[in-house]
């Protein structure tokens, strides 16, 4: 026996010399998984990265199989779901896995987000790291809302009615943009084959080299952690950080645990509420799109709900293009504008906590608002939310410059 | 590693998201009844009033008749002798000859496609508007709806309610007040008294809910053994990552 193991054994390390003689395979495993080192303190809020990486797998695979009996017509694309959900074999599954998981996306990166706020891992030196994971967040937006028109339900039809028309406020150009966009004077088959195409296509691939790009850079500059402090000041004699573990096995044992939890929210919600009380599935999509037909009511999904609150709080439909806009771009210009020494909400001021703390309360309430009707009251509180939402940034350079940050630790603690 | 508390913070995040979910929903004053999956015989009784009176004019075209028939416990023969009408195959969805053009002209409208309309209005909706129609001599078919203001449909249960009447609209002080349910009145009883309707009405709710969703029947079950196979695989997962984190602590 224990010369048919050595045998196995010897054979798989000279198949695997003889890859690593053609091919950087020893390298890459080392560099970005069994000698990379991460900080060992990582806590709770590290475990979004990972389960974002997750959830874009299921996305991939699950919309293969979609892809392979939707039809991206206007006449067939509301029955071809049906159809899926019907006739086709765990189709029903496949689907639920797609749509829950967009929403799921969606909250694993803004609570990944909200660990760079909380950690100041977008400061120096992690500035291109935060502007790739920007640019993801920015495109992942673009991705799910070419992928909400394709079910051709009244809330894909008028969502996207609604938001490309907002590409007409601009001056100049705005309605020959928005005609570009659409390919026709009303959002119809034409406009539903290129979402189609972008959303099969284009964006997944932007993602996947954005997605390469994010790692790349964090493995180039190192992991933050909870008390941001950077580990490459503290080296061992043989150059390794003290306090950093390898990635591989530590943390891929740790995320497969996590992972797992995750995966028992995730389908939860797939087997026991896929519509999530019309959140992730909206009531009016099970209606087909009619042109001639406006909803009463035209709310984006649940994700961009925060911006739509900033752009209906704005009286003029311009200002609330731009001021939208701004909303969903300003986090680009974080690195710059936070003047605080100390990376780690645990060893900052009370300036800093009191925003962050404001900011958030302001972005989930902008995200209720943003589901109601408008109402004369509603309008104001989004108006006073929106102020607190942009001085959270545009006030930063003051509030973190004079701030009374306690001294970082040399070392991370337990 | 306190993994405890992470695990408890990430359950926290993830009920707040659901509950926020929840209560926001909702608002408006419908009547309600509870859905029941689990009663075949209200679903079967269920179908036989949509194939009876509802599948005429409007079509439940993604339903198959043997999706149904496997579903809901009916064999083939009683499927095709007391479920389908026209010259369909039981392989075949619930299509009506009605055209379009046709349907415009007699309704106005052309009936919705049925397939996924539990999911668009809820159980809630479907039960009060089938509940709420009353007479209205105004309208084209001498009926209006509390639920679904100056609907084109109509009242293709009033042989089974009977004829209802909006009556008090004007409160005893004399002041006007908008309609409400409890001003709903029976004036010509029909076949079938107020239970009997009433059980009629959730017996078609209930297939409705179905007929949207024909996989609600089973997905909850699947779920329980998907999440049991998760749970056992947490707990070695768990066992696994401690074992290996005893060198770092």
């Amino acid at each position: 026996m224990a010369n048919i193991e050595k045998n196995i054994i010897d054979g798989l390390t000279g198949l695997r010399d003889w890859v690593d003689d053609r091919f950087p395979l020893m390298q890459n495993w080392n560099e970005h998984l069994a000698k990379y080192y991460a900080p060992k303190n990582f806590n709770f809020w590290y475990y979004f990265g990972g389960f974002a990486l997750l959830i874009f797998a299921i996305q991939i695979l699950t919309g293969i199989w979609l892809t392979m009996n939707y039809k991206p017509s206007a006449a067939e694309a509301f029955a071809s779901v049906e159809y899926i959900m019907r006739d086709v074999s765990w189709g029903w599954l496949i689907r639920y896995m797609h749509s829950t998981g967009a929403s799921a996306f969606f909250i694993v990166i803004y609570l990944h987000m909200f660990r760079a706020l909380l950690y100041g891992s977008y400061k120096k030196p992690r500035e291109l790291l935060w502007l790739s994971g920007m640019g993801l967040y920015l495109v992942l937006m673009g991705e799910a809302f070419f992928g909400y028109l394709l079910p051709w339900g009244q809330m894909s039809y008028w969502g996207a009615q609604v938001i490309i028309s907002l590409f007409g406020a601009l001056p100049i150009i705005g309605d020959e943009l928005s005609l570009w966009i659409r390919g026709d004077f009303v959002v119809s088959d034409v406009t539903l084959n290129r979402f189609f195409s972008l959303h099969v296509i284009a964006f997944p691939l932007l993602i996947f080299g954005l997605i390469g790009a994010h790692i790349l850079a964090l493995h180039e500059v190192g992991s933050n952690n909870p008390d941001g402090v950077e580990i490459k000041k503290n080296k061992n004699a043989e150059g390794i950080p003290v306090d950093g573990i390898p990635f591989h096995p530590y943390y891929t044992v740790k995320d497969i645990f996590g992972a797992t939890v995750f995966l028992i929210f995730f389908f939860g919600v797939v087997f026991f509420m896929p519509e999530m009380n019309g959140y992730f599935l909206e009531h009016a999509n099970f209606i087909p799109a009619n042109p001639l037909k406006t909803p009463e009511h035209i709310a984006p999904v649940w994700y961009f709900t925060p911006f739509y609150a900033i752009l209906r709080a704005v009286p003029d439909q311009l200002g609330g293009v731009i001021a939208m806009g701004l909303a969903t771009n300003i986090f680009l210009l974080l690195p710059w504008l936070d003047r605080s020494p100390v990376k780690s909400t645990r060893y900052r001021g009370w300036n800093f906590r009191c925003a962050l703390t404001l900011f958030i309360i302001s972005f989930l309430v902008l995200g209720w608002l943003g589901m109601q009707p408008v109402t004369p009251l509603f309008t104001w509180m989004a108006r006073f939310f929106s102020l607190v939402y942009f001085a959270f940034f545009l006030l930063m350079p003051f509030y973190t410059a004079i701030d009374n940050d306690k001294s970082v630790p040399d070392r991370v603690k337990d | 590693m306190p993994s405890y508390k992470q695990l408890y913070k990430l359950a926290f995040i993830l009920l707040m998201v659901i509950s926020v979910s929840a209560s926001a929903a909702g608002g408006a004053k419908l009547m309600h009844m509870e859905v029941d999956l689990s009663n075949q015989e209200s679903l079967q009784r269920g179908a036989k009033t949509f194939v009876n009176y509802c599948l005429s004019c409007h079509a439940a075209a993604y339903m198959r008749y043997n999706r149904m028939g496997k579903d809901l416990g009916i064999s083939e023969d009683v499927l095709k002798a007391n479920f389908m009408f026209g010259t369909d195959k039981v392989g075949e969805t619930m299509t009506v000859a009605m055209t379009n053009p046709d349907s415009l002209r007699f309704f106005g409208v052309s009936p919705p496609d049925l397939s996924v309309i539990a999911r668009a209005r809820g159980a809630d909706w479907l039960y009060s508007y089938f509940k709420t129609f009353y007479v209205d001599k105004s309208r084209p078919f001498g009926v209006n709806n509390l639920t679904f203001k100056d609907v084109g449909m109509p009242h293709v249960l009033w042989e089974l309610q009977g004829a209802q009447r909006l009556a008090h609209v004007v409160s005893e002080d004399g002041a006007h007040h908008s309609p409400t349910y409890a001003d709903l009145e029976i004036i010509t009883p029909g076949t079938q008294s107020e239970e009997e309707y009433d059980q009629t009405v959730q017996d078609l709710v209930n297939f409705m809910v179905y007929l949207g969703e024909p996989i609600k029947l089973k997905r909850g079950k699947i779920g329980v053994w998907v999440l049991m196979y998760l749970f056992v695989f947490m707990i070695v997962a768990y066992m696994l990552k401690k074992e290996y984190w005893r060198d770092i602590h």
